[in-house]
């Protein structure tokens, strides 16, 4: 197994404001739009450089989704912030009409995505973002699983032509993607190659994915471990490759299991090649009150459950 | 600006486009079409600056117009088809297999003169103080212009939209209301009263501009050239346009049964009848 190291743990809500701060400097197109919610979402650097490029709209997420719609006739590429769940379910229709249909070059930046959102509970703990998103045609859904890889993409999403949703969240994670590593949207990232069973992760679940990988080596059991950052587009190819080298496959998101990650790698199997798969994910249930930490394990997204959930999958090879 | 005669003839012959699209495939939106016909005449000919033959989506230098009701989408293409965006021919594909010309209006097949897809109400407010504010950052001192129902200002993402022009200032932006007082359901007094719609806007912090008589082609003019002497002047501008549904086929005004049925046969003929073809029929 592939060593990983990180030097501090990091918020991936903090990588997408310095990557938009980055933008607020070498791109004069990029606006960015923000409902109440600068500090959480980081926003602050980007709005001080940049005032005559920052929009504060106060709490109207609809009317924002289609400000950001305006803003693209004329040329500019707006970032709205907001949490995960007003950036998506409250707006479903607004990003769904003005946005993707109208194929606007709209960037939905959504922080405190799913249940490490923590205390404030299940009313603002979206696990259907991820969903929602990925059915509308021609949206790219993309959730890095750390502070340098959600900079990257962040910077990387200015360059894409077409609306994109960005989820990153609140807790403090392992930073330890490469600085310099380069954003490839759509690209998955191999973090260990193994032979025994692939195990492909987003978001938050990625570095729990390491943890799980290193002690199922303790137990003789190598596994391959791919960090899939771009829900859509989806890198076909590499989960297709993994998987006829593993032939089973677990996956690991934090974030329903209807909808997600998982999926969209069944789907991909079905039609390619039918493999034993096994879902680290909500069980159809809405999040509570409680520490990130305490949800992660009573909702079964932690280290743990993805090594027993290597276990069985690879017993139903 | 075209003279009143001209622009008259013009709206007569789009009022033969709507009646005919529509019966022709037994669907859309006859009724708000026919009372926003003078207006969008007047607006694409002579009162917005634009480039119909020249095309592009971020329009700089131009005017802007953003419809919000999308459902009166035989109005919009006849009208832009009239001006020169696409050819008058293709209104004959309106809600066809294929056709650009959806049932509501829709970039996604590039059709020229539209800049963003509507038919969900409440939304072309917001995306029209967008583009104003793209317009300011490009230093671009060209008008958006929009359009809506009256009974589509029964959404609430109207009202956010309404706070943030007039917070922001938000002031080469002129809205205009069809106010017809009918929808689907019924009057709009009946199914959801909006009040004294006049001072709502005032009191949102915009200038209010009526309209009388939104179907006498002089009145429409005087009613967008007063609204554009407030431009620049730190308000939103809206203009309550009172319109008749249906105006130009007396059966069809009255009520609101046309706002979303279309004519057999027979009704067609006796609509045309009442609306002489001045420019060719597509």
């Amino acid at each position: 197994m592939k060593k990983y190291t990180y030097t501090e743990k990091k918020d991936t809500r903090s990588g997408f404001g310095a990557g938009l701060q980055q933008l607020g400097q070498t791109n004069p197109n990029v606006v960015a739009l923000c409902a109440d919610l600068i500090g959480s979402l980081k926003m602050d650097a980007f709005k001080a450089e940049n005032p005559d490029r920052f929009f504060q709209v106060g709490i109207a997420e609809a009317n924002m989704i289609g400000i950001a719609a305006g803003l693209t006739i004329g040329g500019k590429i707006p970032f709205t912030g907001t949490f995960a769940n007003f950036s998506t379910g409250r707006v479903y229709d607004q990003i769904r009409q003005s946005v993707a249909y109208s194929g606007k070059n709209v960037k939905i930046c959504a922080s405190h995505a799913g249940l490490t959102l923590g205390e404030d509970g299940a009313t603002h703990q979206i696990l259907e973002d991820i969903g929602l998103m990925k059915m509308l045609p021609h949206m790219c859904v993309i959730n890095p699983c750390d502070y340098n890889q959600t900079k990257a993409a962040t910077i990387a999403i200015a360059d894409y032509e077409g609306p994109v949703y960005l989820r990153f969240g609140r807790p403090t994670v392992p930073n330890f993607t490469p600085a310099d590593q380069k954003f490839e949207i759509g690209k998955a990232v191999m973090l260990n190659e193994g032979t025994d069973v692939t195990i492909i992760a987003t978001g938050h679940l990625v570095w729990k994915a390491i943890e799980a990988g290193e002690k199922l080596a303790e137990q003789g059991i190598s596994a391959e471990i791919i960090n899939i950052h771009t829900i859509k587009p989806f890198d076909n190819e590499a989960i297709l490759k993994s998987i006829a080298k593993t032939k089973c496959v677990v996956t690991a998101e934090e974030h329903q299991m209807n909808g997600g990650l998982g999926d969209s790698v069944a789907q991909l199997l079905s039609r390619h090649t039918p493999t034993p798969q096994e879902f680290v994910a909500v069980d159809d249930s809405f999040g509570e009150s409680g520490t990130p930490d305490e949800l992660m394990t009573k909702y079964k997204l932690d280290t743990i459950d993805i090594i027993h959930a290597a276990h069985k999958v690879i017993k139903r090879k | 600006m075209a003279d009143i005669q001209t622009l008259q003839k013009l709206s007569t012959q789009v009022r033969r486009d709507i009646v005919r699209m529509v019966h022709a495939v037994s669907s859309g939106h006859p009724g708000g079409s026919l009372g926003c016909t003078d207006f969008l005449v007047a607006l694409y000919n002579g009162v917005m600056n634009h480039h119909p033959k020249n095309f592009t989506m971020d329009g700089i230098g131009e005017d802007l117009f953003f419809l919000s009701n999308g459902h009166i989408s035989p109005v919009y293409y006849s009208v832009l088809a009239r001006c020169g965006y696409f050819p008058v021919e293709e209104l004959k594909t309106f809600r066809r297999l294929n056709t650009r010309l959806q049932g509501h209006p829709t970039t996604h097949d590039h059709l020229p003169g539209v800049r963003i897809a509507s038919g969900s109400l409440g939304q072309g407010m917001s995306v029209a103080i967008g583009a104003a504010l793209a317009k300011k950052l490009n230093k671009d001192n060209s008008i958006i212009y929009s359009l809506h129902g009256d009974g589509e200002l029964q959404e609430g993402q109207i009202w956010e939209a309404a706070i943030y022009a007039a917070a922001n200032k938000v002031d080469h932006y002129i809205a205009t209301i069809d106010y017809n007082g009918r929808q689907i359901d019924g009057d709009v007094e009946n199914v959801l009263s909006l009040g004294n719609l006049k001072a709502k806007f005032e009191a949102f912090g915009w200038q209010v501009v009526e309209t009388e008589k939104g179907n006498d082609m002089t009145s429409v003019i005087e009613g967008l050239a007063k609204a554009k002497t407030f431009i620049g002047k730190g308000k939103p501008i809206v203009n309550i346009m009172k319109t008749e549904m249906g105006a130009g086929v007396d059966f069809m005004m009255g009520t609101h049964k046309w706002h979303g049925s279309a004519p057999n046969d027979e009704q067609l003929a006796k609509a045309l009848g009442q609306l002489e073809e001045t420019l060719g029929d597509y």
